[in-house]
C-alpha cells in the first residue's frame, strides 16, 4: 500500500468517526426523559448518512436537541455531534419560524423596545392572564416568567456613568455585554466594570455590539444569526485591533461566537476567536501568570453552589470561574453534578417542550433545593431564569460574587506596581 | 422410511438474479417450478456486483448487442422493480489524461445503441454532481441508475413464491439425475438438516452463475466458462449522487455509484481459474487499484472511509466454437443441451449480466415452455414486482425508519407499518434503519434461517458499524425463531466473522477502531469466541 493513500479521513464534523459507541446518547438530557427524541447519534452520524442520501430523510425530531452539546463532550472520537444535528436543520427544516420563534429569537429588538416600556412590559408579562394568552396563542408556556426588563439600558448607563473615566487606565478590555445584560440585568455589567477597573483595566463598549444570534440559530433565523456575527466580528476586529481583548459574562454568547460562528453559520472568526474570553478566565490567566491580585473582604460570607452550564461544559472552561470563585476567602463552594438545567435558551420557554424542559432539569433542582445554598452561581443567564423559576434559590453570576466580595481599594493598591 | 420424491414441471438450478428472474417466469406461466439454491438468494455475483442499473453506455462502442438489451431492460426495471431502482443518472467524464475525441465516439455509439447520451459542460457537470473530479475535461450524461441487487432478487423471489414456484435456501445439489440421456431431475444435500433429498422435474435448468460449470459437469455436459473476478470497495457514505464512469475503453475502477447510503466503486476484472472461484477475499493490491483509480472519478474518496472490501465472479462463456476464450462476449448464452449436448430434459441459461437477468429468464423460460408444450408469453416485463405495484397503498408512518424500509421493500412495507405494537417501532440496526417489524417480516416472509440472511434482506449490519451493536440484537429477535439459543450463539459470532472478512483488507483508521470495539464487545464483554465455529474464529 503506497503510504500517501487514505491517510486522513476527513468527513464534515467528523461524522464519519462515530464509532457507535453511544455514549452521547446516554448523555444526551433529551434522551434521558423523551423517547420520542432518537438520540443524538440516531439524529446525528446515523441519520446523516441517510439525510446525504436524500433530503426526505431529514426528521423534524431533530427541533428536540437542546444544543447543549454535552453529547460532543462525551464523545471519544471528536465527533460534532451537536453541529450536525443544528446544520441538518439548518440545511433541510422546512417550517418557517413562527411569530412566537422570531420574538423569542430577536432578543436584541425586543429588548429595545421593552426597556422602553419596562415597567408595563414587566407589569403585562407578569400577569396570570396574559401568561394565558401567551400560552395559547403564542404556545409560549404559561409556567415561565419572562425575564424582567430594565428601565435602563446597561448601555445607557454605561455612556452617562462610566465611558468617560475608562481612558485614564493604563490597560484596556472591551467588554461584550450581550442581551441579558443590557436589557434585564444592568448590574451583572456594572459588577464587571467594578472589578475591571480595580484591577486597573478601563472597559469599553465595542463600536457596534449586536445580540450573538444564539436565539436566533436556535429558531431558524439562520440569514439574521449571520448577519449580526459579521457584523460582531467588524467591530471585535477593531477592538483586538487595538491590542484589546474581548471579555464577557454570559458563557453561551461566548460559546456561540467563538464556535457556532464557524461551524454553523460559516463566520470566518479564525482571527478573532481567540481574543474572546469569559472575563472570569481572563482575570485568573492573568493571576495565574502573576500579573493580577484580587483582595477581597474579610467580612463576606456565603454558600455557593455552582452549577455547570452546557457550554462551558463544552468550552471546558469551568475551571475558571470556580478557581476564581475559591479564592475568596468566606466562600464556601460546592460543585454540583454538571447536568443540563433543561431550559436551553428559548427552548423551555415554547410550551410544547415544557415539560420535556422541567424533566431533565428535575434532578438539578432537588439537589440545589437539599443543599440549601444562599445561592447558586452560573455563568449562563438563562440557566439563572431556569433555576430561578423552578427552586427557591436564586442565581448570581460569578463576577457578581466577585463583585461584592472584592476590596475595591485594597485590589487597585495591590495592582498598583503591575 | 425413504422420503417421498417430489415432481415438478421445471427445477431451477441457482438463487441468484438469473435463477429468481426464471422461477419468476416459469411460475407466471404456470409450471410447478421448484428453485434450489446451493447457499443463500444472492451469495455469488449477484450481490457481489456494483448495484448498477447500466445504461449499456459501457458497452456501447465495444458490444452494440449488449447495449440495446441493456437500455431496454434499463427501462423495463424502471417500472416493474421500481423500489429497487433510485433513477440517479450518470456521467461518462473524460480526464485530461483521455482522449477527448473518444467521447465522440462513444456518444455516436450510444445513439446507434437507442441510448440517450448528451454531452454537457464540464461546468454544468460539477454543478450536478459536486463530488465529480473538478479537472474533467468532458462529460456525457447517460441514463444510468442505481439498482438493489439483493432487492431485486428478493422481489422475484416472493413473486415467484405467491405464483406457487417453492425456493429452497441452503439446497447444494450434488447430483443430475441422468436416465437415457434425459435430466430427469436433481439430488441433492440440505446443508441445515444435512438430509440428502430428491427433486423430478420435467426440465431442468441450469442458472448457477459461474457455479454452472460445475453443474453442467456433473451433467456430463461442459460449458466453457472463464471467470473473471471483480472486486469492489464498498464506501462509508454517499460521496455522489449520480454514477460516475470514466468515458474511455472500460477498464479497472472506473465507475463509482450511489448505493442507498453508500457508494461502490470498482471493479477489477481479472482471470481466475475456477478453483478459485469461491475464495472471495480481497487482496492488498486490488484495494490500491480501486482506490488509486477511484480518486480520480471522486478525488472525495481518498478522505472518505472504506467500509468493506468485496469480489465477485462473472460468469464469462467462450463460445462454442472458441475454446479458447479470446472472444469472449457479454452477451445471453442459452444452451439447449437436447440438441447441443444429446441430453435432453436440461438448459443452461448464463453469460449477459444482471442487467439482462429478465431476459435470460424470458430465454430460458421459452426454451422449457418449448419442451414442455406450454404456449403461453412472458409477462415478466409488464407486470410489476411485488413491492412495485403502482396502485398499491401508501405506508401509513414517516418515521426515519419507515421511510428508510420503504426504499428496501417498496410497497410491501405496509405488511409492517400499519403495527400498533411500540416493539415493532424499536430500531434494530441504527446505521441503516432497521426496526424489529422490519425483521419480524424478513423472517416470516423472506427465506431467513441466519442473520448473514437477514442482512442481505434487510440490511442489518450493513452500515457504518458493521454488526458492532445490530447483530446482537437481531440475534435476540431470531432467538424467537430458533428453540435453540446455542444456535443463535453460533450464528452471531459467525455473522460477525462474516463481517471482519470484508473489512480486514481496509482495516485501518476508523475502521481498525470500529473493529477493536467490536471485538471487545463480542470476544471480551459476551465471549462470543467459544461460540464460533473453528474455521472461523480468525
Amino acid at each position: 500500500m503506497e503510504n500517501e493513500m487514505q491517510l486522513l479521513n476527513i468527513s464534515e464534523y467528523n461524522f464519519e468517526q462515530c464509532l457507535k459507541c453511544s455514549i452521547c446518547t446516554v448523555y444526551c438530557p433529551v434522551s434521558g426523559v423523551n423517547p420520542l427524541y432518537p438520540g443524538p447519534k440516531q439524529a446525528g452520524p446515523d441519520g446523516e448518512r441517510y439525510r446525504l442520501k436524500d433530503p426526505k430523510f431529514f426528521n423534524e425530531q431533530l427541533k428536540m436537541c437542546l444544543n447543549c452539546k454535552r453529547c460532543e463532550v462525551a464523545c471519544p472520537s471528536g465527533v460534532n455531534v451537536g453541529d450536525i444535528i443544528q446544520k441538518a436543520r439548518m440545511k433541510y427544516a422546512s417550517h418557517k419560524p413562527k411569530l412566537r420563534d422570531q420574538m423569542l429569537a430577536n432578543t436584541d429588538l425586543v429588548g429595545s423596545m421593552a426597556t422602553i416600556v419596562a415597567p408595563v412590559a414587566n407589569f403585562f408579562t407578569s400577569l396570570g392572564v396574559s401568561k394565558e394568552i401567551l400560552h395559547s396563542v403564542m404556545k409560549i408556556d404559561k409556567h415561565r416568567t419572562f425575564p424582567a426588563y430594565a428601565s435602563q439600558k446597561f448601555e445607557t448607563w454605561f455612556k452617562r456613568n462610566a465611558q468617560s473615566k475608562q481612558d485614564k487606565y493604563a490597560k484596556h478590555v472591551s467588554f461584550f455585554h450581550g442581551c441579558y445584560v443590557n436589557y434585564n440585568f444592568p448590574q451583572l455589567g456594572k459588577d464587571l466594570v467594578k472589578i475591571m477597573n480595580a484591577c486597573g483595566y478601563g472597559v469599553h463598549l465595542l463600536e457596534n455590539e449586536k445580540c450573538c444570534g444564539t436565539a436566533l440559530i436556535a429558531n431558524g433565523l439562520y440569514d439574521q444569526a449571520r448577519s449580526q456575527g459579521e457584523s460582531n466580528m467588524s467591530s471585535m476586529r477593531s477592538a483586538i485591533s487595538k491590542g484589546r481583548t474581548i471579555v464577557t459574562t454570559s458563557s453561551t454568547c461566548t460559546f456561540t461566537m467563538r464556535d457556532e460562528y464557524h461551524h454553523l453559520l460559516d463566520v470566518d472568526n479564525h482571527d478573532v476567536r481567540d481574543h474572546i474570553t469569559l472575563a472570569t478566565r481572563f482575570l485568573w490567566q492573568l493571576i495565574d501568570e502573576g500579573k493580577l491580585k484580587l483582595a477581597f473582604r474579610p467580612d463576606f460570607k456565603m454558600r455557593v453552589a455552582y452549577h455547570t452550564a452546557c457550554h462551558m461544559e463544552r468550552m471546558g472552561w469551568v475551571v475558571y470561574s470556580t478557581q476564581l470563585l475559591r479564592m475568596i476567602p468566606g466562600l464556601e463552594l460546592t460543585m454540583l453534578e454538571s447536568m443540563c438545567c433543561g431550559i436551553s435558551g428559548t427552548y423551555g420557554f415554547k410550551a410544547e417542550n415544557y415539560e420535556t424542559s422541567q424533566k431533565i432539569g428535575a434532578p438539578l433542582f432537588a439537589a440545589i433545593d437539599a443543599l440549601k445554598p444562599d445561592c447558586v452561581s452560573t455563568d449562563c443567564e438563562t440557566c439563572k431564569w431556569q433555576i430561578e423559576m423552578s427552586t427557591s434559590v436564586k442565581v448570581l453570576n460569578p463576577i457578581s460574587i466577585i463583585a461584592d466580595a472584592l476590596d475595591v481599594e485594597k485590589t487597585i493598591e495591590l495592582n498598583k506596581n503591575h | 422410511m425413504e422420503p417421498k420424491i417430489k415432481e415438478y414441471d421445471v427445477i431451477v438450478i441457482g438463487g441468484g438474479i438469473t435463477g429468481a428472474g426464471t422461477a419468476r417466469d416459469c411460475s407466471m406461466r404456470g409450471l410447478k417450478t421448484l428453485l434450489v439454491e446451493r447457499l443463500d438468494f444472492s451469495y455469488g455475483a449477484t450481490g457481489r456486483n456494483h448495484g448498477l442499473l447500466h445504461s449499456g453506455a459501457r458497452y456501447a462502442v465495444t458490444d452494440k448487442e449488449s447495449a440495446t438489451e441493456c437500455i431496454q431492460e434499463n427501462m423495463i426495471l424502471r417500472k416493474i422493480a421500481r423500489h429497487c431502482v433510485e433513477e440517479t443518472d450518470g456521467f461518462f467524464i473524460t480526464l485530461p489524461e483521455d482522449d477527448l475525441a473518444y467521447q465522440r465516439t462513444f456518444v455516436d455509439a450510444c445513439h446507434a445503441a437507442g441510448i440517450r447520451a448528451d454531452i454537457i459542460d464540464p461546468e454544468e457537470a460539477k454543478r450536478l454532481e459536486p463530488s465529480v473530479n473538478p479537472t474533467l475535461t468532458g462529460a456525457v450524461r447517460i441514463p444510468d441508475a442505481s439498482i438493489d441487487p439483493f432487492r431485486l432478487t428478493m422481489a422475484n423471489i416472493y413473486d415467484a413464491q405467491l405464483h406457487g414456484a417453492e425456493t429452497l435456501t441452503y439446497h447444494e445439489v450434488t447430483d443430475i439425475i441422468i436416465n437415457q440421456n434425459r435430466v430427469e431431475g436433481v439430488r441433492c444435500l440440505d446443508h441445515i438438516t444435512g438430509q440428502t433429498k430428491e427433486f423430478r422435474a420435467k426440465v431442468t435448468i441450469n442458472a448457477a452463475g459461474i457455479w454452472g460449470a460445475l453443474i453442467a459437469q456433473k451433467a456430463g455436459v461442459t460449458v466453457n466458462m472463464f471467470p473473471a473476478r471483480g472486486a469492489l470497495l464498498i464506501f462509508g457514505h454517499r460521496v455522489n449522487h449520480m454514477v460516475i464512469n470514466r468515458c474511455r475503453k472500460p477498464a479497472n475502477a472506473d465507475i463509482l455509484v450511489p448505493d442507498d447510503t453508500v457508494c461502490v466503486i470498482g471493479t477489477t476484472s481479472d482471470r481466475v481459474p475456477m478453483d478459485t472461484v469461491d475464495d472471495m477475499r480481497v487482496t492488498p493490491e486490488e484495494v490500491e487499484v480501486l482506490l488509486r483509480e477511484g480518486e480520480k472519478l471522486a478525488p472525495a474518496l481518498a478522505s472518505t472511509r472504506i467500509l468493506r472490501a468485496y469480489a465477485g465472479v462473472r460468469p464469462l462463456v467462450a463460445a462454442d466454437n472458441d475454446p479458447s476464450g479470446r472472444s469472449i462476449s457479454r452477451g445471453i448464452v442459452c444452451l439447449d443441451h437436447e440438441t447441443r449436448d444429446g441430453l435432453a430434459g436440461f438448459i443452461t441459461i448464463t453469460g449477459g449480466k444482471m442487467m439482462t437477468y429478465r431476459l435470460m429468464a424470458e430465454d430460458a423460460t421459452n426454451m422449457a415452455c418449448g419442451k414442455l408444450g406450454v404456449d403461453k408469453k412472458s409477462e415478466t416485463a409488464s407486470t410489476p414486482l411485488p413491492g412495485s405495484e403502482p396502485d398499491a397503498p401508501k405506508p401509513a408512518k414517516k418515521t426515519v425508519a419507515f421511510k428508510a424500509a420503504e426504499g428496501r421493500h417498496g410497497t410491501l412495507t405496509t405488511a409492517f407499518s400499519l403495527t400498533t405494537d411500540i416493539v415493532d417501532d424499536a430500531l434494530v440496526c441504527e446505521c441503516e434503519h432497521v426496526s424489529v417489524g422490519e425483521v419480524n417480516f424478513a423472517i416470516n416472509n423472506l427465506n431467513v434461517h441466519n442473520l448473514v440472511n437477514l442482512r442481505r434482506r434487510t440490511r442489518v449490519g450493513m452500515g457504518t458499524c458493521q454488526g458492532e451493536l445490530c447483530a446482537a440484537r437481531a440475534a435476540g429477535v431470531m432467538c424467537r425463531q430458533h428453540e435453540d439459543a446455542a444456535n443463535v450463539k453460533t450464528d452471531l459470532a459467525a455473522f460477525i466473522n462474516e463481517r471482519w472478512k470484508g473489512a480486514q483488507p481496509v482495516a485501518w483508521g476508523d475502521n481498525m477502531a470500529e473493529a477493536q470495539l467490536t471485538a471487545t464487545i463480542y470476544e471480551g464483554l459476551c465471549g462470543l469466541n467459544q461460540y464460533a465455529r473453528k474455521e472461523e474464529v480468525q
